[in-house]
């Protein structure tokens, strides 16, 4: 009996040491212990596919179509050009609100303030470690810039810098454009921007 | 005649069924510890093909999760994010490193990275981000502090078990909506207490109710 608990003591032991504690870091990816079912043959996002030659399993739209989220009646909302030139101005479909506001400022600090910086000054982090030549949001050039031309920069990019359409809707677009007309506003704002209701807490302070 | 077997034999049959229950025992304690997710997945920590730092561009620059993971709020899928999301920085930041090397390669032929995926449900499971990213459960819940890895490991077991743990008593995770992708917020003075207290609240003021039904999770 002595023996035979030995050997099972030795046996634990080399157990514990060729596999180790729960947590452990490790490169071995994760045993599917019964896998049935766990990977089946149907696409899933990001995967690929031996189906397509290129292997690809999410496919590019075909040329001339456009999703069907995207309204094709509406060339102004989903491009910023009225015929061959940028308009200026909110599109119809779009209502100016605090809340509207309020998604324009949260897309631009996700999308836009490692660069541009909180205020849209152009000294975002990024800029400490090497990004050069990003533009002052509330300089004069694109203060005049019309709204439409600050869409397509925004869908498509210019420049240095690359587009963020396939990452923000065009509805949220637009509340970006709006948040930056905001911040170039605060940067210029007299007292008299301020609602009257609001101008007695600016006062206290 | 009498003398064929020793005295100590009468306990031989005890020793053995001893020794029998000692390995049984061993071998059920061995399974329940190794055979389960717990073991199989927790730390799964893949050497990825460019070396990706979050604690550096989430962390220290502060990137939101959402820069790159951008359709985890409106789709069921959380998205790893494209080779152009990272060249948006990285055609002038390090633009010759050589950890970069297979990112430059990727966006000059545009074949995609092949970034070793690390969480997986099992394709019978149905599983939707934009559910829980709107209720305020946050990414800190069921991935860990990312924003403080180095290299992305598998913090959390996702056994069917874990995620009904939650779905019983979502108070213990659920946070204000504004904090969701904030992973260090704690709620009050960071206790167990002062989280459970808003977080019954909060089940309370949206009307939280998880999902416990089979079809929920596997349609
Ligand atoms: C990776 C850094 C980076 C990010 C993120 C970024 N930009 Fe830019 N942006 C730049 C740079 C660099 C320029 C200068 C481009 C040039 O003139 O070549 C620029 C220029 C601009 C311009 C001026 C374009 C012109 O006509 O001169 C606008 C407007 C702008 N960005 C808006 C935005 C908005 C809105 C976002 C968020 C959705 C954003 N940017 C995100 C780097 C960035
Ligand atoms: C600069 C872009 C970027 C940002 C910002 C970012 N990530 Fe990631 N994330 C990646 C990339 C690229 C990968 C794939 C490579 C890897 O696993 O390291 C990844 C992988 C992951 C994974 C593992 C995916 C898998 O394969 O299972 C999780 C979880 C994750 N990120 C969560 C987060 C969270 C939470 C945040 C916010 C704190 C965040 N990420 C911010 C780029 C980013
Ligand atoms: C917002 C800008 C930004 C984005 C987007 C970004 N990075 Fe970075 N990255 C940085 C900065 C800044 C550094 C640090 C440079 C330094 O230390 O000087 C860095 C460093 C790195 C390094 C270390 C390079 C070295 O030589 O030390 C790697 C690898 C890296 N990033 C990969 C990625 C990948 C992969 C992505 C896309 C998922 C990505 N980055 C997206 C800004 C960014
Ligand atoms: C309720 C739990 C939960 C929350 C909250 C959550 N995730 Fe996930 N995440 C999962 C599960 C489960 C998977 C595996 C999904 C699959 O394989 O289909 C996953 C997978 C991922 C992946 C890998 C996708 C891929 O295909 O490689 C990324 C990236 C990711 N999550 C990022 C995030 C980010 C960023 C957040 C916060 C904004 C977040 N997750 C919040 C549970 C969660
Ligand atoms: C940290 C807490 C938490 C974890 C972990 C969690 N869930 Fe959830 N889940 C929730 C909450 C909260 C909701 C939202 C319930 C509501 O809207 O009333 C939800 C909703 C869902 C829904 C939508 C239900 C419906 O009615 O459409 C599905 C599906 C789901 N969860 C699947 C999963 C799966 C699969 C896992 C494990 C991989 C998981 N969840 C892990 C908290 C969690
Ligand atoms: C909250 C989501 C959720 C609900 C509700 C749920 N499951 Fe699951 N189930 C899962 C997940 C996630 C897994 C995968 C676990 C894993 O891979 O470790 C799973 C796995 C399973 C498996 C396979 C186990 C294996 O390892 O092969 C069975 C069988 C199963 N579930 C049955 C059920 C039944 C029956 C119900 C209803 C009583 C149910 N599930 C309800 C999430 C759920």
């Amino acid at each position: 009996m002595r023996y035979y608990l030995l050997g099972l003591f030795v046996a634990v032991t080399v157990v514990l040491c060729v596999v180790g504690f729960r947590g452990q870091k490790t490169e071995r990816p994760p045993i599917e212990i019964f896998d049935d079912m766990d990977r089946q043959a149907k696409v899933k996002y990001q995967k690929p596919s031996e189906f397509f030659a290129d292997g690809q399993a999410s496919r590019m739209p075909i040329s001339g179509t456009v999703p069907a989220t995207i309204p094709i009646d509406d060339q102004y909302f989903v491009t910023g050009a009225i015929g061959n030139q940028w308009g200026d101005g909110m599109p119809k479909s779009v209502t100016v609100s605090s809340k509207f506001m309020a998604a324009g400022k949260e897309r631009y600090e996700i999308n836009c303030r490692v660069c541009h910086g909180s205020t849209g000054m152009g000294n975002g982090i990024v800029t400490q470690y090497g990004l050069a030549g990003v533009a002052n949001l509330t300089d004069e050039r694109i203060r005049a810039m019309s709204d439409g031309e600050i869409f397509n920069t925004i869908t498509k990019g210019k420049g240095q810098m690359m587009g963020y359409g396939a990452n923000i809707t065009p509805q949220d677009r637009w509340a970006v454009v709006a948040y930056i007309r905001a911040l170039q506003r605060s940067q210029k704002a007299s007292l008299s921007d301020v609602p009257e209701t609001e101008r007695e807490k600016l006062l206290k302070k | 005649m009498a003398n064929l077997f020793p005295k100590e034999t009468n306990i031989v049959p005890i020793k053995i069924i001893l020794c029998k229950v000692i390995t049984v025992i061993l071998i059920v304690l061995g399974i329940t510890y190794y055979f389960t997710p717990k073991y199989t997945r927790i730390g799964y920590k893949p050497t990825q093909p460019v070396a990706f730092d979050h604690s550096l561009h989430a962390g220290q620059l502060g990137l939101d999760c959402r820069y790159c993971h951008s359709f985890g709020t409106v789709s069921s899928h959380s998205n790893v994010p494209t080779t152009q999301t990272c060249m948006n920085c990285h055609r002038q930041v390090k633009s010759n490193s050589p950890k970069l090397a297979p990112l430059r390669e990727s966006w000059e032929t545009g074949k995609p990275m092949k970034w070793i995926k690390i969480h997986q449900a099992p394709d019978y499971v149905y599983f939707n981000h934009s559910a829980h990213l709107n209720r305020g459960i946050s990414c800190a819940s069921c991935h860990g502090k990312i924003n403080e890895m180095e290299v992305v490991w598998h913090d959390k077991s996702h056994s069917m078990g874990w995620c009904l743990e939650c779905h019983r008593n979502p108070e213990f995770h659920i946070r204000p909506q504004e904090e969701v992708f904030n992973l260090d917020w704690k709620a009050g003075d960071g206790s167990t207490k002062a989280q459970v207290e808003q977080g019954r609240e909060l089940v309370k003021k949206w009307g939280v109710n998880p999902s416990q039904n089979c079809q929920a999770c596997h349609r």
